[in-house]
């Protein structure tokens, strides 16, 4: 789970890695009030899950109350590389005189915590990394004995940092390292870190990707789950449980385990079909989420026909076939679909399924074939 | 012979007495699995259907002789669970567990490899089924008979899907061994190749990757360098959109790294034959062994 900037500083704050003041604000008058408290000049930031803000002409400085006002208004509500701006983060103005750039990846290559550091800050890393790799100094941790002061040091004298700040930048790294081990993150980016004139070392934007799985043990983190970034569908997917991913396509998909789901997807686009979505019902798929499926599914106006594609594990096909007899009861779905059961008690399932007689509903008897029917089918062609 | 698990296999259950757990293992002992013993933390002294429960690993290897846990337990508990099954002394660690944080993975990871003798397979895995001798997860087994195909996957439907196609062919496996679909497994398909290398009754080996990591590039270098047995390939997830977590954790490609068809290269360049449809390996297959 990505975390705007703001959201990713308060994280930092609380384990005392020094950051700007600020305020969060949704409206222009919220950012006004936000101004007033912080003082000017101030700068105007908008916060969306997307690097290049900059550049996109989201972030900017205000001298004043009008100033704060009008960028607001041109901010809010404005699209960055397709994303929304729906919040800004209304922050005190820093005094830079060095930039540079630290982050903690969660490297599952290496089994362990990548650390980088450089002094080559506030550019895109990734060119760094390119064109002067030399410039980023960098270390994995030993997970059981964690980040050690000496590789603190080591990292500081290696990255080029000047000797009065190799232990203020120690520190800092020690901070974040924190941060990422009690946050469970994923991710802990800060680009750039800045030294000010009184060479004091803070972190003045944030980029934090959070564990999912760790959530629960993280309440507080939680709930900065927001869901104005997630598609209709995939909301309504994580509230029925199911495992959802929004494709561009017109074909629907549903499988069991998430394999066979992104297998189904490959073999229609080689029969020259488009996918309209991943959707995992689960290992031991029950007759209520196959009907929570069909309705995701369907409420995809985009898609044009479905494609079930079912191999029963601890998944009984007489249920996935029960369930979409329910779920046709309920959603009454318009499109055509394509439904393939194999494995535990298929040959029931396909009974209940040719007994009931459901309109639109084709039956086939490989993976393959039921691929190339629901292509045919999502051009209107007759199977 | 076949790798992991088989007639030598002593199970314990960490959640036996949970319903799935339940009843898992007794499908598991259904199949004929040497199912010895379960752990439930203030359970010890009771039975499932006659299988002892103890309250702790080092009880249960202690007093039930156990050389192979299952870990069935919920994610709050499971790296727990693994963690005292390894200190416990007990060899194969099968976790089953779906969910389990990032962190506790990693950690949980690093120190069994520093456990001598101890090999932990998945996370998020649906353990690992050798045909006619043991079956121990959650591996549908009346689909599979013995033979001489090693199937080693990151799926587990996946594999049900290969390993019917294969069965539809007439051939039977040596063992399938699921990885798991977590960013960091405890066993890795270089690991199984080696055991599938060195182990008689397996001619040919189907490995069954997907986007994420770079799992399938390490395993196509050591194919090149250490394995003289025939090795079939699939890939999944070459529509997969950058950026989105497709069903797995660690089903993800990042930028431009862990695509599926940079995995389908790497593998093709050491000579592995890549299926581009679970159909097509099951084609392949009978090309190399005959039909």
């Amino acid at each position: 789970m990505d975390l705007l900037e703001y959201q990713g500083k308060q994280l930092f704050a609380r384990h005392e890695i020094p950051v700007p003041s600020g305020i969060p604000a949704r409206t222009v008058d919220e950012a006004l009030a936000a101004a007033e408290k912080i003082g000017y000049p101030c700068v105007v930031k908008a916060q969306v899950k997307i690097g290049g803000r900059g550049k996109a002409g989201g972030v900017k400085v205000a001298a004043n109350a009008e100033e704060v006002r009008e960028h607001s208004e041109a901010i809010l509500g404005m699209d960055i590389k397709g994303f929304t701006v729906y919040e800004l983060w209304i922050e005190e103005a820093s005094e830079i005189e060095a930039e540079y750039y630290a982050a903690i990846v969660f490297d599952r290559s290496a089994r362990a915590a990548l650390v980088m550091l450089s002094t080559q800050g506030g550019m895109d890393i990734e060119q760094v990394s390119a064109e002067t790799p030399e410039a980023i100094a960098t270390l994995h941790v030993d997970p059981l004995l964690g980040f050690q002061p000496f590789e603190a040091r080591r990292l500081a004298f290696e990255a080029g940092i000047d000797a009065d700040l190799i232990r203020p930048i120690g520190d800092f790294l020690t901070r974040l390292y924190e941060t990422f081990i009690a946050e469970e993150a994923l991710l802990v980016e800060v680009n750039p870190v800045i030294i000010t004139p009184e060479r004091k070392v803070r972190a003045l934007d944030s980029k934090v990707t959070l564990d999912p799985s760790a959530l629960y043990r993280h309440e507080e983190n939680a709930k900065l789950r927001d869901p104005s970034d997630e598609d209709p569908q995939e909301q309504m997917a994580r509230d029925r449980g199911l495992t959802y991913v929004k494709l561009d396509g017109d074909i629907g998909i549903l499988g069991n385990g998430a394999g066979l789901v992104m297998s189904t997807l490959d073999v229609v686009a080689q029969y020259g079909g488009e996918p309209a979505n991943f959707l995992d019902a689960g290992g031991g798929s029950k007759a209520d989420a196959i009907t929570g499926a069909v309705e995701v599914i369907c409420s995809n106006e985009k898609v044009k026909a479905v494609l079930f594609n079912i191999f029963g594990g601890i998944t009984r096909c007489d249920e996935v076939a029960n369930g979409l007899i329910e779920a046709f009861a309920t959603a009454k779905p318009t499109v055509p679909f394509v439904v393939r059961l194999d494995g535990t008690n298929d040959v029931e399932g396909r009974k209940i399924l040719a007994d009931a007689k459901l309109p639109g509903v084709h039956t086939a008897a490989t993976m393959n074939e039921a691929a190339e029917m629901v292509v045919a089918l999502a051009k209107g062609e007759s199977v | 012979m076949s790798v992991l698990v088989g007639t030598e296999t002593r199970l314990c259950v960490a959640g036996i007495t949970g319903s799935e757990g339940r009843f898992h293992t007794l499908n598991n002992r259904d199949y004929g699995t040497n199912v010895v013993s379960g752990v439930t933390p203030g359970k010890g002294g009771q039975d499932v259907e006659g299988i002892p429960v103890f309250n702790t690993f080092h009880a249960a290897a202690e007093q039930s002789g156990a050389n192979t846990a299952m870990i069935f337990v919920p994610p709050p508990f499971a790296a727990d669970s693994i963690l005292e099954a390894a200190d416990a002394g007990i060899e194969t660690i099968i976790a089953i567990t779906e969910g389990i944080p990032a962190h506790d993975e990693l950690r949980v990871y690093t120190q069994i490899k520093r456990t001598p003798n101890i090999r932990l397979i998945g996370p998020n895995c649906p353990g690992v089924l050798s045909p006619g001798k043991a079956n121990v997860g959650i591996i549908p087994a009346s689909f599979f008979k013995e033979g001489n195909i090693g199937v080693m996957s990151r799926s587990g439907t996946l594999t049900y899907q290969i390993g019917n196609e294969l069965a539809q062919k007439g051939f039977g496996n040596s063992s399938i061994v699921g990885l798991g679909g977590d960013p960091i497994p405890g066993t890795s398909f270089i690991d199984v190749l080696e055991m599938f290398e060195n182990d008689d009754q397996t001619e040919l080996i189907v490995m069954s990757g997907e986007i994420g990591g770079d799992a399938e590039e390490l395993a196509a270098e050591y194919i090149g360098e250490h394995v003289t047995k025939p090795v079939v390939g699939y890939i999944a997830g070459f529509t997969a959109p950058p950026g989105k977590t497709m069903g797995h954790a660690g089903a993800i490609v990042s930028g431009s790294k862990g695509t599926a068809a940079a995995k389908a290269e790497a593998l093709e360049a050491k000579g592995v034959r890549v299926g581009r449809t679970p159909t097509q390996v099951a084609e392949i297959a009978v090309e190399i062994l005959g039909g």
